[in-house]
C-alpha cells in the first residue's frame, strides 16, 4: 500500500521537477519549440535525474550504514565517506582545474575509498560500533580540515569560488553525460544493497544472532561500506556534498517497515529521492532572486530535525 | 549410545583453548563458571560466531555449512545481551528470519505473550524482552539450543517456567540444551550435566552430585558449601 504511494509521489515530484517553473517553459515553447525541448532535455532532465539519483543513493546507503552500525544516527557523513569524497574531488579539481568531470569522479570515489581504508586501518575489520563511529568522526574532521586548507591555497579567486560553490552542493548545469556518471554506479550499488536485505534485516536480532543464523556479518559490513563509498563518491563528484538526507530518509522509511532495517533500503531510496527532488523544487521556486545551493537548503531543513531527533533520543534513554 | 552433538577442537583466539565435547540427546547441560571463565566464549564457539574455529556436528550434519533456514532446525543461539537496536514489534522480532514451517503459536500461551507480541521490543521490560528472545530461540524447535543466561533478569516464577520448558524439551523432545547460568542452585537443581569453565578452560565435566562431591565448586567460586557465603579464607579483611 505504502510503496505504490511512494512510487507515485516520486513520479509526481519528478514530473513537477521537469515542468516547473511552467510559465517560462510555456512562453519559450510558444516562440521556439525546439529550444524549449532542448531546455527540457539538457537542463531540467539531468537536474531531476541527479536529484532523484543522489537522493536515492543517500537514502539507501544511509539505511544500510545505520543497519550495520545498529545506530539510527549513523549516515554516510558519519563514516567520513562524504568528507573523504569531497576532499578527493577538490584535490582532483585543483590538479586538473575542473577540466574533467571524469577526473573529479575518480578523485571523489578515490577519496571515499581512502576514507574507508583509513577507517578500516583505524578501527579494524571487526571493530566495535563505537570505535567505527569515532574513527569516522575523526576522518570527517581531518578531511574537512584538509578541504579547507585546499580552499585556502586556491590558485585564484575563481577557483576558490568554483570549488566553494560546488562544495555546498548543487544540481545546476550538469550535463546528461555527467548525470550518467552518478546514475550508473549508484543504481548498481543500490541493486547490490537490495540483494542483502535479508541478512541486513537479520541484524535486528542482534549481530551475534545474525551470525549464528549463518550470515557473514563481517563480509556484509565491508560490502555496505564499499558500496556506500562508490555510490556516495560518484554523486559527490558530480553534485558536491549534500547532507542530512542519508540520516532522515531511513528514519522515515523504517516507519513503513515496522522497524525492519534492511527492508527499509528500498523505501529509504524512494524517500531520499523524493526529499531531494522536493528540496530542489523549493530552491528553484523560492523567490530569492538568486538560486540557493541545494546543500544549504537540505542542511537548513535537516539540522533542526537532527537536533530534535537527538533530544528525543536523549529523553528516551533517560540520560 | 552415540552422541547427538559432537564438537571437535573448539577454540577462540585469546578466549577459549582447545576443547572437544560430546552431548547426548535429552541432556540439559548447565554451563557454570566465574565471570570471565569462558562460558560465553564456549557458547559462541559452538554457535560458530567469528572468530570461532573447530567443527560442530549435529545429528550427523555439519551445521555451519547449511543455509539459515536449515541451520536453525539444527541449532539456535540466545545471546546474553537483551538490547535491541530497532523498534520491531515482538511478533516481527520472533518471525524475523524464522524458517517458514516454524510454528510458535504454542509459545504464546506457554510464555503468556498474548499481551506482549504487538508491543514494540524497545518498550518492553527487560524480563518481557527476555521471554520474547527465548521464544525466538525456541521457535524453530532446534535439535541443539545454546542459551546464554536464559533466566537472568527473570522473576522466580518465570525462571521456573523457562527451566521447566527447557527440561521438558530435553526429556520428552530429546533435544540437547546447553545453558550458561550464574545461579548455582538452579544449575545444580535442574541440570543433567554440568560443565565448569574457569580461565578459558574446561575445568570439570560431571553430573551435579558428582561435581558437588569433588568440592571444586567451592574452590573455583570461593563460596562455602551452602553457596550462601564467601569462604572465610577469601573474605576481604577490613583494616
Amino acid at each position: 500500500m505504502t510503496r505504490p504511494f511512494l512510487l507515485v509521489a516520486v513520479a509526481v515530484a519528478f514530473l513537477l521537477s521537469l515542468a516547473l517553473p511552467y510559465g517560462s517553459f510555456a512562453t519559450l515553447q510558444a516562440r521556439d519549440p525546439a529550444l524549449a525541448w532542448d531546455l527540457l532535455a539538457q537542463l531540467r532532465l539531468p537536474r531531476a535525474m541527479l536529484a532523484l539519483t543522489y537522493g536515492a543513493a543517500l537514502g539507501a546507503c544511509g539505511a544500510a550504514v545505520q543497519t550495520i552500525f545498529a545506530n539510527p544516527l549513523a549516515s554516510p557523513d558519519l563514516t567520513g565517506t562524504t568528507s573523504g569524497a569531497a576532499l578527493g574531488a577538490v584535490i582532483a579539481a585543483y590538479l586538473l582545474e575542473f577540466a574533467s568531470p571524469f577526473a573529479m569522479s575518480l578523485g571523489s570515489v578515490g577519496g571515499a575509498m581512502a576514507a574507508l581504508g583509513l577507517l578500516l586501518l583505524l578501527a579494524g575489520p571487526r571493530a566495535e560500533t563505537t570505535t567505527l563511529l569515532l574513527a569516522g568522526l575523526a576522518i570527517s574532521a581531518l578531511a574537512g580540515a584538509l578541504t579547507t586548507l585546499a580552499l585556502a591555497l586556491a590558485p585564484s579567486p575563481f577557483a576558490f569560488y568554483d570549488a566553494y560553490d560546488w562544495l555546498m552542493g548543487s544540481l545546476v548545469d550538469r550535463s546528461l553525460g555527467q548525470s550518467l556518471f552518478a546514475l550508473v554506479p549508484t543504481l548498481a550499488c543500490i541493486a547490490l544493497l537490495l540483494s542483502q536485505v535479508r541478512p541486513l534485516d537479520s541484524l535486528a536480532l542482534g549481530e551475534q544472532s545474525a551470525q549464528a543464523i549463518g550470515y557473514d556479518i563481517r563480509r556484509l559490513r565491508l560490502l555496505v561500506i564499499a558500496t556506500t563509498a562508490i555510490a556516495v563518491g560518484a554523486c559527490v563528484a558530480v553534485c558536491g556534498a549534500i547532507g542530512f538526507i542519508g540520516l532522515v530518509a531511513p528514519i522515515f522509511a523504517r516507519r513503513l517497515t515496522g522497524g525492519r532495517p534492511g527492508s527499509a533500503i528500498l523505501p529509504a531510496a524512494l524517500i531520499g529521492g523524493l526529499l531531494l527532488l522536493s528540496a530542489d523544487l523549493i530552491v528553484r521556486l523560492a523567490p530569492l532572486g538568486r538560486t540557493l545551493p541545494i546543500g544549504v537548503a537540505t542542511a537548513v531543513l535537516g539540522a533542526p530535525f537532527f537536533l530534535w531527533l537527538v533530544s528525543r533520543m536523549r529523553w528516551k534513554l533517560g540520560r | 549410545m552415540s552422541a547427538l552433538v559432537v564438537a571437535r577442537n573448539l577454540a577462540m583466539p585469546g578466549r577459549l583453548q582447545d576443547i572437544s565435547l560430546e552431548f547426548a540427546a535429552g541432556q540439559l547441560v548447565g554451563l557454570i563458571g566465574p565471570n570471565g571463565g569462558g562460558k560465553t566464549s564456549l557458547l559462541q564457539t559452538l554457535a560458530g560466531i567469528p572468530p570461532a574455529s573447530g567443527v560442530v556436528i549435529i545429528a550427523g550434519e555439519c551445521a555451519r555449512s547449511l543455509a539459515p533456514n536449515l541451520r536453525q532446525r539444527l541449532f539456535t543461539f540466545l545471546p546474553a545481551s537483551r538490547d535491541v537496536a530497532w523498534p520491531l514489534s515482538a511478533r516481527d522480532f520472533i518471525e524475523l528470519a524464522l524458517p517458514p514451517e516454524a510454528d510458535w503459536s504454542p509459545l504464546v500461551n506457554r510464555f503468556e505473550l498474548s499481551g506482549v507480541v504487538d508491543r514494540r521490543m524497545d518498550q518492553l521490560s527487560t524480563g518481557e524482552r527476555t521471554r520474547v528472545m527465548i521464544a525466538r530461540a525456541l521457535a524453530p524447535d532446534p535439535i541443539l539450543l545454546l542459551l546464554d543466561e536464559p533466566i537472568a533478569n527473570l522473576d522466580p516464577y518465570w525462571q521456573l517456567v523457562i527451566l521447566d520448558e527447557l527440561r521438558d524439551r530435553a526429556r520428552t523432545g530429546g533435544r540437547t540444551i546447553i545453558m550458561a547460568i550464574h545461579d548455582l542452585r538452579a544449575a545444580l537443581g535442574w541440570s543433567d550435566r554440568l560443565l565448569l569453565m574457569a580461565g578459558c578452560r574446561l575445568v570439570a565435566d560431571a553430573n551435579p552430585p558428582g561435581l558437588q562431591a569433588t568440592g571444586i565448586i567451592e574452590e573455583i567460586f570461593r563460596v562455602d558449601p551452602n553457596l550462601s557465603a564467601i569462604r572465610p579464607a577469601d573474605r576481604q579483611s577490613s583494616p
